[in-house]
């Protein structure tokens, strides 16, 4: 009906007016459209990143412009790989991403879990768990400073006083066992609600008839959860697992805020040694091959996990 | 009564209901008490803030309000005596810790620049993603998929990585340490969300629209605009706003590229010092001040939140 009109109209114009009406052609109109974000994406970021690989293979230093640059070759990238700190901070880490993701998940999910009994009153809750998520990590995280405060602060009061351990003994950001787990804890009171928001739709996801069907069945709630529910959420925990994981491998700003990378390099994350190498030492050239070995990691891993997640999707 | 009410053979039992409820509620109240801590600092006054045990219950005071927005040098007492009557609030408790108001802080003009850098990236990244967006909802752009999933891998850098190169470009440009830098730089880390959330928008408006009213005479480009943008407004509000969440936070690449005039609010709120260390009142109000903003935007957003921070990838 529509397209019949539409034909008789295209057939009653005459054609130097049809192609005044239709303007620019689609074609032109598409990449009118599409080429201004391109272009400032090649600008801003691909321009950049390929000045970064062509600094990974020399010594330039950018605090001394005039220098001669030499050409290196692989020799940055040789020494990264053989570097004991560079796999220091990549076991730092992987520690800290492995832990956050875990803890996360597992609090992310329960939360969840919880919420979709849908108890009186729980849109309200839900939003409420949100707020921190949506906070800046640098200026909450910084504060988290004061609440670590040793006597003063309220985080160590609250420890001392269910445990009883004198409230100077607990030197969150300075103990070094203790400092890794300040971040974790941090980043998983920040981050959990995004997790929770990612699982709660995943389980609303899941028709209300296949509970049904299994409660004809009469399957146990055990059963239930672990043949319905938890493999039907899992494309969304997994796609929360690949979003964080990419966040928490690029983790700064909260280390950065919170301990510095200290003590000693005890927090130092890749991305805290990348700021040093580049911000404090000034190896340009260095970094930069450090920078691209980040990025090669984070998407070769976000692709395999990619596929993976589109496997269990597939299920 | 309720054994007249009909349930749904899944329907969670009343108890299980109270169980969950009672677990989320003290969730809920255990993770906002580090918020509530700050906007309580705030208002109290330094002695107050770091005594010990912590104080739940205090005189309010607006000193870190005051100490926030002023800078402050010690004085003998004499001097302060020797000068008039105090005029206001702030120039009256910054005398009785004998100190005089040497001038107004650096958070105004931070904050300021927070704000131009937020809006300016915002209103970029909408308008490009906005156009792209529509580009690829409805015209066959060839590599669609590679192009999308470039403009969503620009996302993978650290954002270190990223500055390194930009830090040299934009001291070869005169760039650095500008808000015309950080409006470009955010646009372009924003933009990526941008594209993905809008053309999910932008997807579930149906082509009949623009096609009727292509058939009325109108062109592509009037269509688009005609009827197109009108329907997408809930969908760029809510990107719109996402954006100017991730600037109005964003902390690495303004620690490292602004220092002075540029210089956004998070970078400079952990750098704000009393005498003898962190003058925490001040730095809370800071952090209040600053977050508040944000907390509205939650609110508005509550029901968009789930789209927005996954890219559209999960849209209920």
């Amino acid at each position: 009906m529509l397209n019949r009109t539409a034909e008789n109209v295209a057939r009653a114009t005459p054609e130097p007016l049809a192609r005044k009406v239709r303007g620019i052609s689609d074609k032109g109109l598409a990449w009118l459209f599409i080429s201004p974000t391109i272009l400032l994406l090649l600008a801003i970021n691909i321009f950049p990143l390929f000045w970064a690989i062509y600094l990974s293979f020399t010594n330039y230093r950018a605090n001394r412009p005039n220098e001669v640059v030499k050409n290196l070759g692989f020799a940055n990238y040789q020494r990264i790989l053989g570097d004991k700190d560079i796999w220091i901070a990549m076991q730092t880490t992987a520690h800290f991403v492995f832990w956050t993701i875990l803890l996360q998940t597992l609090i992310g999910f329960t939360l969840a879990w919880l919420i979709d009994r849908k108890f009186r009153g729980h849109a309200f809750w839900t939003t409420l768990i949100l707020v921190p998520m949506m906070l800046s990590p640098a200026v909450v995280g910084n504060f988290w400073r004061f609440l670590y405060e040793p006597q003063i602060g309220l985080f160590a009061y609250a420890i001392s006083f269910v445990t009883r351990i004198p409230p100077t003994d607990i030197q969150m950001l300075s103990n070094v066992s203790l400092a890794p787990w300040s971040i974790i804890i941090v980043d998983t009171w920040m981050w959990t609600p995004y997790v929770m928001l990612i699982c709660l739709a995943g389980l609303r996801s899941i028709p209300e008839y296949i509970y049904e069907a299994a409660e004809v069945d009469r399957a146990s709630n055990w059963r239930q959860f672990w043949s319905i529910t938890l493999p039907m959420a899992l494309p969304f925990i997994m796609l929360a697992v690949l979003f964080r994981g990419i966040e928490n491998f690029k983790m700064f700003d909260m280390v950065n805020l919170l301990t510095g990378g200290g003590p000693g390099s005890t927090t130092e994350v890749a991305s805290i040694t990348l700021k040093r190498q580049a911000f404090e030492s000034w190896r340009t050239g260095y970094s930069s091959a450090f920078a691209i070995i980040l990025f090669v990691a984070v998407f070769g891993l976000a692709n395999i996990y990619v596929k993976a997640l589109n496997k269990v999707k597939q299920r | 009564m309720s054994l007249t009410t009909a349930h749904s053979v899944v329907a969670p039992s009343a108890n299980s209901k109270r169980i969950a409820g009672t677990i989320i509620v003290l969730y809920a109240l255990i993770s906002i008490v580090p918020l509530l801590w700050i906007f309580a600092t705030s208002f109290k006054t330094p002695p107050d803030s770091i005594a010990y045990p912590p104080k739940i219950l205090f005189q309010p005071s607006l000193e870190g309000y005051c100490n926030l927005f002023t800078t402050r040098t010690r004085q003998t007492p004499e001097y302060i005596n020797s000068l008039g009557p105090a005029t206001g609030f702030c120039d009256e408790t910054t005398r009785k810790r004998n100190m005089v108001i040497a001038g107004p802080s650096n958070f105004l003009p931070r904050f300021v620049n927070s704000l131009i850098i937020a809006f300016g990236s915002t209103f970029c990244a909408v308008f490009l993603g906005t156009l792209s967006a529509y580009g690829f909802s409805r015209f066959k752009v060839p590599l669609a998929d590679d192009l999308l999933f470039f403009i969503l891998s620009t996302r993978f850098m650290p954002p270190i990585a990223v500055a390194i190169p930009i830090y040299l470009m934009y001291r070869e440009l005169g760039l650095s340490d500008t808000a015309l830098g950080m409006i470009l730089l955010y646009t372009a880390v924003n933009v990526s969300l941008a594209v993905w959330l809008l053309k999910g928008f932008i997807d579930e408006i149906p082509r009949e629209y623009e096609e009727a009213a292509m058939i009325d005479g109108y062109t592509r480009l009037q269509a688009f605009w005609r009827t197109v943008l009108p329907q997408a407004t809930t969908g760029i509000a809510a990107t719109a706003i996402f954006c100017l969440i991730f600037a109005w936070n964003e902390y690495a690449f303004a620690a490292l590229l602004t220092s002075g005039t540029a210089q956004t609010a998070p970078p400079f709120i952990p750098t704000i010092i009393g005498e003898g260390g962190q003058d925490w009142p001040a730095v809370a109000a800071g952090t209040t001040i600053f977050l508040v903003p944000i907390l509205v935007f939650t609110i508005l957003l509550r029901k968009q939140l789930l789209r927005g921070i996954t890219f559209g990838a999960v849209r209920k």
